[in-house]
């Protein structure tokens, strides 16, 4: 079953961190990554530009308008994803739980089932 | 691209020739990447060469020779040697071996209960069945389970290391574990079958092919083990499941549910095959989970209409499929059928328990059966409600569609 782990975090918290704990960072990243690729259970994953890149389309008064900045106004904004093959919901959680930005309280991660093409008779 | 004939011809052969690798050297893991070089090897080439006269020794060869390329370059490597390159002639080139064997049937079975391994996963098993047994390429899987070929690659590896590691053998398993085992080869069967057994066309068709495989090595385990009921039961499953998928779907792939489906439109070849099979294995076997299930496949298949249908008949078999093989899934259906018999309110009754049962609160299908019933007793307010709770359940896109779709007709009709 595929799940996709959406990354949600503060903007910028990065640049608040000193460079050993930036590094410790990205070297776990580096190991989670290196270890769901050698289980066979990663399928892929971007990190996304930071929010102020957004460009935003949704219909206004004056019909479809496309403005600078990110829909959701809120202190955590999507910084990315990984989707994940997992033989149980509690594993792709698990994965979740070990990202950095969640043991170290800078975001949380949302996992969510991945809709299937498959379908069995009703 | 391979022409079907050959690619045919490669899917039979390639447990064959693994199983012959193995026999003579071991080291499943090193003999299991040098057959599907040797598969893709014959694969460019026969198209366009013409197949070998014998195409088995073909393979034979090319594979033994990467095998032993292979080991000369880790001994190279571990010599901190320059290799000698010796360059081998052209494989088109290769002559019939000498010690032509006849295959074993036995080295297919063995690779079966070697792939379907317990120190593996479900996903696992899945995988390396369907590469060492099958004879799909790592690309033609992780296409049809939709993964990049990397993913899928490395699952592969994965799993022949840990085979490896578990210090398992190639050989057929020992009496006490031999029926645990064989259960999880028909259950890794079935599971290809189900992934298959889709709903969408268009843009899926590689993955329809793996209903096509799993009843291929279904009925090579069949032709293997014609004395295991269950293996026959599962066989004749999978035929008369198969045998509505020109129905299960309408014009605009939306399912359609087995009650309205277009019956004369069903695969009657399928279907007598089917029949035949479960009926001749339930005279002398014992009553297992899949001969059952293909039973009640079967009374459906004999039936004009789902109204003409011998429910009473069905309710007993979800009976004796309830006793040997208890499980809220079971029920389910059980409560769906006994609903034809005795009345929608009677299947809810049956439903009622499932609802704090860890194992379906919850479940889609749980909400959808519900939603069915409640639909049949003129409740029309909670079967839509139900139907709306099953279609946000399911992770499945055409069952969410078939849900939405019933959901709105009641609100319609209002």
């Amino acid at each position: 079953m595929k799940y996709m782990l959406l990354i949600w975090n503060r903007p910028g918290f990065v640049e608040e961190l000193s460079e050993a704990d930036r590094n410790a960072i990205f070297g776990e990243v580096d190991d989670i990554m290196k270890r769901l690729t050698e289980s066979g259970e990663l399928v892929g994953g971007e990190a996304l530009a930071h929010p102020s890149q957004t460009r935003t389309a949704r219909t206004g008064a004056a019909g479809v308008e496309i403005t600078d900045g990110p829909f959701v106004e809120s202190k955590e904004q999507f910084a990315g994803y990984l989707m994940v093959d997992c033989e149980t919901p509690e594993r792709a959680a698990e994965i979740a739980a070990n990202w950095p930005d969640v043991r170290r309280g800078f975001g949380v991660l949302e996992v969510r089932p991945v809709m299937d093409q498959a379908g069995t008779e009703m | 691209m391979t022409s079907p004939v050959v690619e045919d011809l490669l899917r039979t052969l390639a447990p064959q020739v693994l199983g012959v690798l193995v026999r003579r050297h071991g080291q499943f893991y090193a003999c299991e990447d040098a057959v599907q070089e040797a598969l893709l090897a014959a694969a460019t080439q026969w198209p366009e060469q013409g197949v070998p006269d014998h195409p088995r020794s073909w393979l034979v060869t090319v594979a033994t020779r990467r095998l032993t390329d292979e080991w000369r370059s880790e001994r190279a490597r571990r010599d901190r040697e320059v290799a000698v390159a010796v360059r081998e002639p052209a494989y088109a080139a290769v002559a019939p071996a000498a010690d032509e064997e006849p295959p074993s049937a036995d080295d297919t079975l063995k690779l079966l209960f070697l792939c379907c391994h317990p120190a593996l996963t479900g996903s696992a098993q899945v995988a390396l069945t369907l590469r060492a047994v099958g004879g799909l390429s790592t690309a033609e899987i992780a296409r049809a389970y939709l993964m990049p070929e990397a993913t899928m690659s490395q699952r592969i590896r994965r799993a022949k290391q840990r085979i490896e590691a578990a210090g398992a053998r190639f050989a057929l398993p020992s009496a006490a574990d031999r029926d645990e085992r064989l259960r999880a080869v028909l259950h890794v069967l079935y599971l290809v079958f189900n992934e298959g057994y889709t709903a969408s066309s268009g843009g899926e068709l590689h993955r329809t092919e793996l209903t096509g495989e799993a009843i291929r090595l279904a009925r090579e385990l069949h032709r293997l083990l014609p004395d295991d009921g269950e293996v026959t039961g599962l066989l004749a499953l999978m035929l008369l499941t198969d045998a509505h998928r020109a129905a299960r779907t309408g014009p605009g792939g939306e399912l359609v549910r087995l009650a309205e489906q277009d019956r004369t439109r069903w695969d009657r070849s399928e279907i007598e095959e089917g029949i035949a099979l479960v009926t001749e294995a339930l005279t002398w076997s014992p009553p297992g989970p899949y001969q059952v299930q293909a039973a009640i496949a079967a009374v459906h298949a004999e039936a004009p209409s789902a109204t003409e249908t011998d429910w009473p008949q069905i309710v007993a078999l979800y009976r004796v499929l309830a006793r040997i093989a208890p499980n809220p899934m079971v029920t389910l259906n059980q409560a769906a059928a006994v609903a034809m018999v005795d009345g929608p309110r009677a299947g809810l009754a049956l439903l009622a328990p499932l609802a704090s049962d860890d194992r379906t609160a919850g479940h889609h299908r749980l909400a959808a059966v519900r939603a069915h019933l409640l639909e049949i007793a003129g409740d029309r307010d909670e079967a839509r409600e139900a139907y709306l709770a099953a279609a946000r359940a399911t992770t499945s896109l055409p069952e969410q569609r078939y849900l939405e779709v019933r959901a709105a007709r009641l609100a319609a009709e209002r």
